[in-house]
């Protein structure tokens, strides 16, 4: 799928109008190559430096290395905060916090997504309508305040947040396998399968949903921005990761009191947060256009 | 009941919102005929193969099959569509032993063997086993579509325009095939075509249809002959003048 062969036809062929065009989107889609391995190692080395955190860090996360708040050094790479932390520490361990609650959160708004949007493309009739008005009514809700108001009934711990941002988040995810589903299952191979007596699980697991990833891959990709995004927000409140644990969001909230004495305690975890954000944005964007069977149009 | 019925179809109705798709059919398939079902499309023919395989439901009337156990089992269907009438994410050998997987009928130890001997019957060779279905031109794709319907051993096959979609040349072909593998495996077909050339290379007796109804039936060779309707007069018509 994600080939580009080049034309047989026209490679070697004087320049027409049509293939000068071809030569212009083959061109672009290199550069979107290149477009999407920046994000790709910018998150690449976000999620190594997560994994091994412990190495990488030169002190503990909730160490108090320093009596002084002081800026980005060479001792302190970041800068020590409020406190006395060193903040290049807490930043590689609030990677690990926001990396994770961003992929738990998403995988559990995929399960529910996909599982609800299949059953309501696939069955159809009573069931669909019944799943997507639940869809409706959950999208009918300002998503901040819910998480919020959801979150003010429950401890405010780590898990809660991944739980919370899974079951707020979900709904994109089934209305977009809701209409795969309804597209595939028209589809004579899905009749060939009734016909050999696949049971609707197997239809449903084996026969469409392999052909309706592409969208959820970009979904998914595009769904860990916004968890972290939503991480971070929350964590910000205070209503979500609680300190001493350090996150980026958390880390932006402890920096408010001194953004005029210590403007770095806020532009580095904001600086993280975006860098993230935007690259699974970017690659999210990436994948849409790599995956999309009319990708060669114009444009774009 | 005769002991010579496949499947006997009685007074049968099925109606799509406020289009009537068929309208009181009644039908007899013998055991090992070639039954042709010709019309212009809309007729009906696909909606009544689609309701003998009970892929769907009729609103009226009644199927009986006197000498079938399990119609998932010992009825297939072969499709007009190459371009989806495999699932793309799924390799030949897959597609094909999936029959066997769903319905138990052999250990997974032998499988391998049985798909090897599905694509000699459809003179495929057995490496394609392992081939995706877009690595695969139209003539072969719609081979294994009849490998993977023969998989569970039926004993009916719905045709459903098998050959519309192909080259002439390889037409002729798939349906050698299809003549060859009726005699040797005893099946019965139904076929479902517009183009009588096919049918009355295939079937021994043809029923025409027109907006929903079975309006002639009858052997091939009188049908195509001393056409009786009027309706079958004017397919005829068509068929000959290029």
């Amino acid at each position: 799928m994600l080939k580009n062969k080049p034309h047989p036809l026209t490679s070697n062929r004087p320049p027409s109008p049509s293939s000068m065009e071809r030569g212009m989107n083959s061109d672009t889609s290199r550069k979107k190559g290149v477009r999407l391995l920046f994000p790709l190692l910018i998150l690449g080395a976000f999620v190594c430096a997560a994994i091994l955190a412990p190495v990488i860090a030169p002190y503990d996360s909730n160490a108090i290395v320093n009596i002084e708040t002081i800026a980005p050094s060479t001792q302190h790479l970041f800068g020590t905060d409020d406190l006395g932390r060193d903040i290049f520490s807490r930043a590689v361990y609030g990677a690990r916090i926001s990396l994770t609650v961003g992929l738990v959160a998403v995988s559990l708004s995929l399960i529910i997504g996909i599982l609800l949007g299949a059953l309501a493309g696939y069955f159809g009739g009573w069931l669909d309508s019944s799943i997507m008005r639940f869809v409706d009514i959950m999208l009918s809700f300002p998503s901040i305040f819910l998480i919020l108001a959801i979150q003010a009934m429950l401890t405010p711990n780590i898990y809660n947040v991944m739980l919370v941002i899974g079951l707020t988040s979900w709904m994109g995810v089934a209305r977009l396998v809701r209409g795969e589903y309804l597209k595939i299952r028209e589809l004579q191979y899905v009749e060939a399968a009734q016909a050999i007596g696949c049971s609707h699980w197997r239809i449903i697991f084996r026969h469409i949903l392999p052909n309706a990833q592409a969208p959820i891959i970009v979904a998914a990709t595009l769904g860990m921005a916004g968890a972290i995004l939503t991480e971070s927000s929350l964590s910000f409140l205070g209503m979500g990761v609680q300190p001493p644990t350090p996150s980026w969001g958390n880390m932006l909230m402890d920096a408010q009191a001194y953004m005029r004495d210590a403007p770095w305690l806020a532009i580095i975890p904001g600086i993280l947060i975006l860098i993230t954000v935007l690259s699974f944005y970017l690659i999210g964007e990436g994948l849409r256009q790599a995956l999309d069977p009319r990708k060669d149009y114009a444009g774009s | 009941m005769d002991d010579n019925v496949l499947i006997e179809i009685k007074n049968l109705h099925k109606k799509f919102s406020s289009v009537i798709a068929v309208n009181g059919i009644n039908l007899t398939i013998k055991k090992s005929e070639a039954l042709g079902l010709v019309g212009e499309s809309g007729s009906g023919k696909s909606t009544l193969a689609r309701l003998i395989l009970k892929l769907i439901e009729p609103d009226g009337g009644e199927i009986f099959y006197p000498a079938i156990q399990n119609i998932r089992r010992d009825c297939q269907i072969v499709f007009q569509d190459l371009q989806t009438s495999l699932n793309p994410r799924m390799q030949v050998g897959e597609a094909i032993v999936e029959p066997l997987l769903v319905h138990k009928l052999l250990p997974r130890t032998k499988f391998a063997a049985r798909v090897k001997e599905l694509l000699e019957m459809v003179k495929l060779p057995a490496t394609y086993a392992r081939r995706f279905p877009h690595e695969l031109s139209g003539g072969e794709r719609q081979r294994v579509g009849i490998a993977r319907a023969l998989a569970s051993e039926p004993r009916f096959l719905v045709l459903d325009e098998p050959v519309s979609a192909l080259d002439v040349a390889i037409q002729v072909d798939v349906l050698t095939l299809l003549k060859g593998l009726k005699n040797r495996l005893n099946l019965t077909y139904l076929l479902i075509a517009h183009d009588l050339v096919v049918v009355s290379f295939m079937c021994d007796r043809i029923a025409v249809m027109q907006a929903g109804k079975i309006v002639e039936i009858g052997e091939s060779r009188q049908i195509l002959t001393m056409p009786q309707a009027e309706y079958t007069q004017k397919l005829l018509q068509a068929t000959l003048q290029f």
